[in-house]
């Protein structure tokens, strides 16, 4: 027979990191769901890469 | 090998161990109000912003009532209320309330400040700071005016919602932390009248005790008035129109019915009917300030269609 003795420490144990690895992975969907509709809603993100371009240039004609 | 015997066992706290720490009953209070604030601001967020805006606001008072658990336990331990709670009751121990607080300070507004704006994410901070250093650690203990000041924190949560959505503060998000400022010390105060022995006990400097009743009695009469103005004034502002002032009239009516009934009468009535009155002005008071700002979100969830607002 296994000697398998599960203690209420372990039980316990088992709860906490239950609990915080769900807490974590709730969280990493909401940061990819927060960053999807925070890029998603602020237009093209363009950065500059030191040449003039026409979407620049009509920006500085308004 | 030193670390595995050197490790105190005596605090194995589980899961749900934690979430007592961060007061999930006043934490539903904050995400509700904070919901309203941000539904009956004039700018609308997408709604996965929304829903982080409040989950952050939210977590930061949590952490708030960690903070507040970590330096209270003393007292915690002493009241019939508290007792119960993790740290009194060994489920946890103090320092694992200080770590959680701290953490969840950090990031709620940290990510309030990424997710919203970082105005919104500034009141935050003030509030936590606000909740666990100004009244848990320095006035709780000092002053009869613990409540008053202490409601100022528990009235944030929707002036920082409408932050979240707008950007900046506005007197419709003053009224609404006004309304529940005003609420605070009465409703509390109808407490410790029927929890005597509680605040007693714990030398809490409550009302109760440095003033006697009959002068708590006085100053819930005078709040109740207090907090009837501001509720209606509310009415006439962009977030209020006629559903709002109907549950505001009716409501304020049975309170300051109520604030009366409790003023009026003399401790030897309040013994023979067990606080009956103190009793049902408490639990009205949890009622009230839910209708309230019902009623707020049903203008702004009806205004779209032509039914809500003026």
């Amino acid at each position: 027979m296994a000697i398998r003795v599960e203690s209420e420490m372990h039980r316990r144990r088992r709860s906490q990191n239950f609990g915080v690895a769900i807490c974590l992975v709730l969280f990493i969907f909401l940061m990819m769901g927060l960053s999807f509709v925070k890029l998603t809603n602020s237009g093209p993100v363009e950065g500059y890469d030191h040449a003039p371009r026409p979407s620049m240039e009509e920006t500085e004609l308004k | 090998m030193a670390y595995l015997t050197e490790h105190n066992t005596d605090y194995d706290p589980v899961f749900s161990d934690y979430i007592a720490l961060l007061k999930p009953r006043v934490m539903s209070l904050v995400v509700f109000t904070a919901f309203v604030g941000l539904m009956a601001a004039p700018i609308s967020l997408h709604p996965v912003e929304a829903f982080c805006a409040v989950l952050f606001i939210a977590l930061g008072a949590g952490a708030s009532g960690a903070l507040n658990m970590w330096w209270d336990a003393d007292i915690d331990a002493i009241m019939v209320r508290t007792k119960t709670r993790p740290i009194p009751s060994g489920r946890t121990s103090s320092d694992a309330a200080l770590g959680l607080g701290v953490a969840l300070s950090g990031l709620s507004v940290l990510m309030l400040g990424l997710a919203s704006n970082w105005h919104a994410a500034g009141w935050l901070a003030f509030t936590i700071f606000f909740y666990a250093v100004v009244y848990t650690i320095w006035l709780k203990r000092m002053t009869p005016q613990n409540i008053v000041i202490g409601g100022a924190a528990g009235a944030f949560p929707p002036l920082i919602g409408w932050v979240a959505a707008t950007g900046s503060v506005s007197i419709e998000a003053v009224l609404m932390f006004a309304l529940i400022f005003m609420w605070t010390p009465p409703h509390f105060w109808a407490l410790a009248l029927f929890m005597r022995s509680d605040y007693d006990d714990a030398k809490i400097p409550m009302l109760t005790v440095t003033h006697g009743r009959k002068s708590t009695r006085r100053h819930i009469m005078f709040y109740a008035i207090l907090q009837s103005a501001l509720a209606v004034t509310l009415a006439f502002t962009s977030v209020g129109g006629m559903i709002y002032l109907t549950i505001a009239l009716i409501c304020n009516s049975i309170v300051l019915r109520n604030a009366s009934l409790i003023w009026l009468r003399n401790e030897a009535d309040a013994e023979a009917d067990n606080f009956k009155f103190e009793r049902s002005f408490f639990k009205f008071s949890l009622l009230y300030l839910f209708l309230h700002f019902l009623a707020i979100l049903a203008e702004a969830l009806l205004s779209p269609y032509g039914l809500g607002g003026w």
